[in-house]
């Protein structure tokens, strides 16, 4: 069995509207993970122990917890409590959730970062809470932690596959269904393979671009 | 309740899969990370690159992905099919191994300069020096990591789910389908893992515990401060 280039080109448009989905869910799914995740730090800081402890487990609990298992719950278990859903809208929430727990850990890193002088001068201004996260403490704790988020972003698009498992006509699923129809999995499953490396590469590399930039503060 | 008793011998079976693969998975991630780890940490650039080409991608590749490919695309390359748990296993093993070889290299790379000057200095060979001097300290220092990782290889163990292999999720999806008990049949599914990360949590912790008690490193709390921070850290038994 060779390597059939031309069916290689024949696939590519189909693969590259599955890479569509595939930016979409990352893009949707880490913008629901950066603002979950800090309103879940804000809350493990500021709450009253009860709640931030429950918090802190349920958050203990998903990062313990396949994101597959995940995915599948968000796409059969509410629909069945009447809240309709279409695949890619679960891949988002099950993906976004499931980073939440783990850049929620980033930004409480990045507040930990904050001295403590910063937290008591606000008290001494007697700052709003609002002004208190907003002019104060987040512009500082979450510079540091750029590149750790960026970390989670590329992280996030690696695991965008799972979405294949919920029906989204994401990359994988693409390439599983050509091969399925013409039986060249090596040709459709070699190619999704190398554009993971294309672009997760370069995103690495930025990365730590990033961390150059923003690690002396 | 009645789900439940029905249902508890099945997700018991389907927990031996998981941690088949788990434990498989984290031999061979083991194995591929201090190998590359400690390649990507010698001096000669041809390993050093060799090892980082490794990671990079092994670390790019979904392990979705790579347990289609082994499964799906290397039968008609090779004409060897192979097992779906084996195929997962190495998946995941290659997949993992990258992320822990960057690990094993972190480490080697934290050990202070002026142990391997010792080694230099008390004509140790290369293996005496990896042996006894830099690995025991790296070993402490990378243990954290490892925990991290063998939860990540667990919770990854799930999409062999996806090529019929009958592990937890994929009890869970049948007992779905068959039962029509979608909430307890992912729920009990999402339990059973939680529990068995629990256990590796527990596991790496004692571990880590050890690692630190053989450096003659008492385990970290938090009232020892009274010493500067440079001269407790480090401080040797041996």
């Amino acid at each position: 069995m060779t390597f059939d280039w031309g069916f290689v080109g024949e696939a590519m448009p189909d693969l590259l509207t599955g890479l569509r989905y595939t930016v979409q869910a990352t893009v949707l799914g880490y913008a629901v993970a950066l603002v979950v995740g800090l309103l879940v730090a804000i809350v493990r800081r500021g709450a009253p122990p009860l709640v931030a402890g429950t918090v802190h487990w349920v958050m203990e609990f998903i990062r313990c917890t396949p994101l597959l298992v995940q995915l599948f719950f968000v796409f059969y278990v509410l629909p069945g409590v009447g809240i309709e859903l279409s695949p890619l809208t679960a891949g988002v929430i099950g993906l976004g959730l499931h980073y939440a727990a783990y850049t929620a850990e980033v930004y409480r890193s990045g507040m930990e970062g904050v001295p403590r002088g910063q937290w008591e001068a606000t008290r001494a201004l007697s700052l709003p809470a609002h002004r208190v996260w907003l002019a104060v403490i987040l512009p500082q704790a979450i510079r540091r932690v750029i590149p750790a988020l960026g970390n989670y972003l590329i992280a996030m698009f690696k695991d965008t596959p799972l979405l294949f498992a919920i029906t989204v006509p994401e990359l994988l699923f693409e390439a599983n269904q050509l091969g399925g129809q013409y039986f060249k999995y090596l040709e459709t499953m070699t190619v999704v393979g190398l554009l993971f490396v294309v672009v997760s590469v370069p995103s690495a590399i930025a990365i730590r671009l990033l961390e150059r930039r923003y690690a002396a503060v | 309740m009645n789900f439940f008793v029905d249902a508890l011998p099945l997700y018991l079976n389907g927990a031996r899969y998981t941690l088949l693969i788990t434990v498989g998975g984290c031999a061979l991630a083991f194995a591929i990370a201090m190998a590359v780890g400690i390649l990507g940490s010698t001096r000669s650039a041809a390993l050093r690159a060799l090892a980082s080409v490794y990671v990079e991608v092994f670390r790019g590749v979904a392990a979705l992905v790579l347990m289609f490919w082994l499964f799906y695309a290397m039968p008609l390359l090779t004409g060897y099919r192979l097992e779906p748990v084996f195929a997962a296993i190495l998946a995941l093993g290659l997949n993992i191994g990258a992320y822990g070889a960057e690990n094993v290299r972190g480490a080697i790379k934290a050990v202070p300069r002026s142990q391997y000057e010792a080694t230099v200095a008390l004509n140790l060979s290369w293996t005496q020096r990896m042996r006894l001097v830099v690995l025991p300290q790296a070993w402490a220092q990378m243990l954290p990591t490892f925990g991290n990782l063998v939860i990540e290889l667990m919770k990854g163990s799930a999409v062999v789910s996806l090529i019929a292999v009958s592990d937890i999720t994929f009890v869970a999806q049948q007992l779905r389908t068959f039962t029509g008990e979608t909430v307890l049949a992912f729920a009990a599914a999402l339990v059973t893992y939680f529990v068995i990360a629990q256990v590796f949590v527990a596991l790496m912790r004692l571990a880590e515990r050890s690692a630190n008690r053989r450096l003659g490193r008492i385990p970290a709390r938090p009232r020892r401060r009274a010493k500067p921070a440079g001269a407790a850290a480090k401080g040797g038994a041996a």
